[in-house]
């Protein structure tokens, strides 16, 4: 099997899914002749022509309203937000429409849609650059979020969120693009768009945690092996609908368990799993349940200093562990 | 009612029967808006936003609409539109009355958020000028394919003012794709006049900055508004790219039913507006014309009278949704 980065995985994923169904067509700023700031449509334009790789205005809202109108009529688009820090003007037709079409029409439409869009920090990308507000879409009933973390899933998911009857926000940790690899199958498959996946098997604690936290949290589990402690990974691949199965199975046969996240964690992803936790695995506990995400700031700041006090990095994430452990 | 002593065959090239058709679809939906808000005012519809003074501009764009081939994207006042394109009173006095075979939101949404995928005419919802964009990326989708399909998208001239608009314009015109935008300009945004609105008094003066045609038509006059939506929609249809139509229409009722206009207007602006009406003129232009007399006309309203009256029983007899269906229709089967 072929080794390829996240970025040529996600890419792969929607060339494939060209070739296999004319429907398919990406809309964003940027992703034709350029391939995309960060080169994730490269050559995408050259194969599918103008129209099915197309340039938009720079408008979000004209993005995702766009691909909505698009998908009534027929379509399977592909809209690319630059950044996630840019979604916002786009947001209500994100949320007041592609959410509700199936509910307020009673099920007379549907609306096959995903947007991508990349998320994250540690690129000196700054407070516009650098943002991680998925959590903004998690209490959205009518929207899937999902985030891989690794080169397999990236395509598999993205190609199962393609095919989707729903709106899919399918956000790219930007850091992950190329830093990341791991080996893609070439051939044909997806992977479901609503379970976690245990990366690490531990006895101990769990961590639960998605996106490039999940290699932060496999190195800061892999420190504590050395003395005694089993520690456990589970990438939450799906933000919304989370997997409340997959989370109770692991809690409970943890016993500790410890949320990381690279958001702020006021009513964030991590909340709604502390809160599963608190309501499904009360007995099993031997600890109270920890997270561990930035801080209560706006957005990440620029200099390398404040940036790195704002991420969690895998220092931050094993200390945070070791607290856990010895609960 | 002047009555000429021959009928005339044509009006501005519109031949008789397809002048009296439209008489009948305005006066359809006047009779069912009418109706609508009589049951209101009884109780068995608890809210409804009217139509009543924009159905010639509706009527007149309804019937160069061909219904499940071309797209409409409608808005909550195009009552009239829909029942030209097909949908009938019983559909629409369903909605009225929340029932679950309401084929628009099947009772989830107020009364008027229209929708029917039999006639191509979109889901909509209450944020005004959303469906703008969606006019726009149905005729791309139109284009890629090749298709000749036009998409028609009306609203209010309040919604004009909203980002969503300009972006449509800007994107639509940009890749002269085949959409046809209709503001029904009864010159109120909810309260607020148009002068509080916009620094032109025309919405269609914008279409310059977008290098596309605007025209400004009395939107109470069927044959003006048939001849301008016509030419409009034979130019998307060639390709040739969007046109914004502003069609000028009094406002003969309140916002809504929860709404008082004689609040905020003068009796003056009421009364100037009533004799607006599309509906009086249209007869009897159509009477001097000898196309339509007295006793046809009083032939026709019975038979509508009918109709609504049979519509009003089904739509009354119909099933309120089951409560457990409240948690259907979230997400469908991957």
């Amino acid at each position: 099997m072929a080794v390829k980065t996240y970025l040529e995985a996600i890419r792969e994923g929607m060339r494939d899914e060209m070739r296999r169904d004319d429907r398919v067509m990406i809309f964003g700023e940027d992703v034709g002749f350029k391939g995309g700031v960060f080169g994730v449509t490269e050559g995408l334009q050259r194969e599918f022509g103008e129209w099915r790789v197309m340039d938009s205005p720079l408008a979000e809202s004209c993005i995702v309203g766009v691909c909505i109108g698009a998908a009534f009529n027929g379509m399977r688009p592909i809209a690319e937000i630059q950044f996630q820090d840019f979604i916002l003007p786009g947001v209500d037709q994100i949320v007041s429409e592609a959410a509700k079409i199936r509910y307020r029409s009673n099920d007379d439409w549907n609306m096959p849609l995903v947007i991508r869009a990349p998320f994250g920090g540690g690129v000196h990308g700054a407070l516009y650059h650098s943002q991680s507000i998925e959590a903004m879409f998690c209490g959205v009933p009518g929207l899937r979020v999902v985030v891989p973390s690794n080169p397999y899933d990236a395509k598999g998911m993205l190609v199962a969120a393609i095919r989707d009857p729903d709106p899919v926000l399918y956000f790219e940790h930007k850091k992950a693009y190329r830093s990341i690899r791991g080996e893609v199958p070439d051939h044909e498959y997806t992977v479901p768009l609503d379970r976690v996946r245990v990366v690490r098997e531990g006895r101990d604690i769990v961590i639960f945690t998605y996106g490039l936290m999940v290699d932060t949290a496999v190195q800061a589990a892999e420190r504590l092996a050395p003395d005694g402690f089993s520690v456990s990974v589970v990438d939450l691949r799906s933000l919304r609908p989370l997997d409340r199965q997959g989370i109770v199975e692991s809690a409970r046969r943890c016993g500790k368990v410890l949320i990381a996240q690279e958001a702020n964690l006021a009513v964030s992803v991590s909340s709604e799993v502390s809160a599963i936790v608190a309501e499904e695995c009360f007995e099993y506990l031997d600890a109270p349940v920890m997270r561990i995400g930035g801080p209560e700031v706006p957005a990440m700041p620029f200099a390398k200093p404040l940036e790195d006090a704002y991420l969690v990095d895998v220092d931050k994430l094993e200390s945070k562990l070791r607290r856990l452990a010895e609960y | 009612m002047v009555v000429a002593n021959r009928a005339a065959r044509a009006i501005a090239g519109i031949d008789a029967d397809t002048l009296r058709a439209m008489y009948r679809h305005m006066l359809r939906s006047r009779m069912l808006d009418e109706r609508i808000w009589l049951l209101n005012r009884q109780g068995l519809v608890r809210f409804w936003v009217s139509g009543m003074g924009q159905e010639a501009i509706q009527v007149a764009l309804g019937m160069h609409v061909r219904p499940g081939h071309d797209w409409v994207a409608p808005y909550y006042r195009d009552l009239a539109l829909t029942l030209v394109l097909g949908m009938t009173p019983r559909d629409q006095l369903l909605a009225a009355m929340a029932k679950a075979d309401d084929p628009n939101t099947g009772g989830r949404q107020m009364p008027a958020h229209f929708g029917c995928r039999r006639l191509n005419i979109i889901t909509t919802g209450s944020v005004v000028a959303t469906q703008f964009i969606h006019a726009a990326g149905i005729a791309l989708a139109s284009k890629i394919r090749g298709e000749d399909a036009v998409t028609v998208v009306t609203t209010g001239e309040g919604a004009t003012s909203e980002g969503d608009f300009h972006e449509a314009l800007n994107f639509a015109a940009t890749h002269s794709l085949a959409v046809v935008f209709v503001v029904e300009d009864n010159g109120l945004a909810i309260s607020v006049p148009t002068s509080k609105q916009m620094p032109t008094p025309n919405v269609s003066d914008r279409a310059t900055g977008y290098g596309i045609p605007g025209v400004v038509v009395d939107g109470t006059d069927p044959v003006a508004s048939y001849l301008v939506c016509g030419e409009a929609v034979a130019r998307a249809r060639a390709g040739k790219g969007p046109t914004l139509i502003d069609a000028k229409v009094p406002r003969l009722t309140s916002h809504s039913s929860d709404d008082d206009q004689r609040r905020y207007r003068t009796a003056e602006a009421l009364e100037t507006d009533r004799t607006h009406d599309c509906l009086g003129r249209f007869a009897a232009r159509l009477g001097e014309q000898g196309m339509l007399s007295a006793r046809d006309e009083e032939a026709m309203r019975a038979k509508l009278l009918a109709e609504m009256d049979v519509a009003t029983a089904q739509a009354e007899a119909a099933s309120d949704p089951d409560p457990e269906s409240v948690l259907l229709h979230v997400l469908g089967d991957a």
